[in-house]
């Protein structure tokens, strides 16, 4: 069960956002987590060594971070459906001051028929997008 | 350069893997989840699920395990070091909850050159123990070239 009102929606109203630090303890906790241990996301020397301007964050981990604003604003993990990425510019992560993305979640359609709502969600890292095409389905 | 002839190959399912209640909240931590059916067991049974319910994009840690099939297959001839993610897609058909023992089946949708790069898209399926569709995971690797 949600609260969203789908009667109540409309395309292009914004539904949230959040600003997420991503610190270097971040990205090693994401890899933990993910099993993702390529040291482009925590070793200086490595990034360096393959032409990185430096320590990178997982795309994986900016795509999981977007999410989570129209997670919260479903009330519901379990009802996104469908989400999709595509990964358009690398968020490098400064060892003392980290890097803050900023994610904005708005209605990109609503679908009535089957009672889903797609949220688009634009997530940047100073002012560049980080994130493309980032699209949430919601199952209400 | 990516082997084209690996277009439409399936790749052998992967071993079961159990996911467990702590990887979920530990995922979800990772991914700054706040959501209480992530670490709450009693909140995601009071949402009418049967156990914790993992983050949206935790599929990834199945699919990871097909993409090492591949990675290793010879016959794909991919340099993992040029690798670089292009995109990804996870599409449920319900989500992945705490005990559901997963494997997956990995199939090369397609093999496209750009230039001096390669693109290969993969398509997992993710099944549960009873061998019903979990989730489709479609990701596509940017192989840069020499």
């Amino acid at each position: 069960m949600t609260h969203i009102n789908i009667a109540g929606l409309e395309v292009g109203q914004e539904i949230g956002s959040q600003s997420f630090h991503f610190t270097r303890d971040s990205l090693v906790r994401y890899a933990g987590a993910s099993g993702d241990f390529n040291p482009i996301h925590y070793r200086d020397d490595f990034a360096k060594a393959v032409g990185l301007d430096g320590v990178l964050a997982h795309g994986m981990l900016t795509m999981g971070a977007a999410v989570q604003v129209a997670v919260n604003w479903a009330g519901d993990a379990g009802k996104v459906i469908d989400y999709g990425v595509r990964f358009t510019k690398p968020v490098f992560v400064d060892a003392n001051t980290g890097a803050d993305v900023l994610v904005i979640g708005k209605v990109g359609s609503i679908d009535l028929e089957n009672n889903t709502i797609r949220i688009d969600l634009s997530a940047s890292c100073a002012e560049v997008a980080v994130l493309g095409k980032a699209q949430a389905v919601i199952q209400l | 350069m990516v082997n084209p002839n690996v277009q439409g190959k399936k790749y052998p399912e992967t071993a079961p893997y159990l996911v467990g209640r702590e990887k979920v909240r530990e995922f979800a931590n990772a991914v700054f989840s706040t959501n209480p059916i992530n670490h709450d067991l009693f909140a995601a049974q009071a949402a009418g699920y049967p156990d914790l319910v993992a983050p949206p994009t935790f599929a990834v840690l199945i699919q990871e395990r097909s993409l090492h099939t591949v990675i290793a297959d010879p016959e794909a001839d991919i340099d993992f070091s040029r690798v670089v993610h292009g995109d990804q897609r996870f599409i449920h058909k319900r989500p992945i909850v705490a005990w559901d023992e997963l494997t997956s089946v990995l199939e090369v949708d397609s093999v496209k050159s750009l230039g001096a790069h390669s693109m290969i898209t993969f398509k997992t399926e993710i099944l549960d123990r009873n061998k019903n569709l979990v989730c489709t995971a479609i990701s596509t690797l940017v192989v840069r070239g020499e």
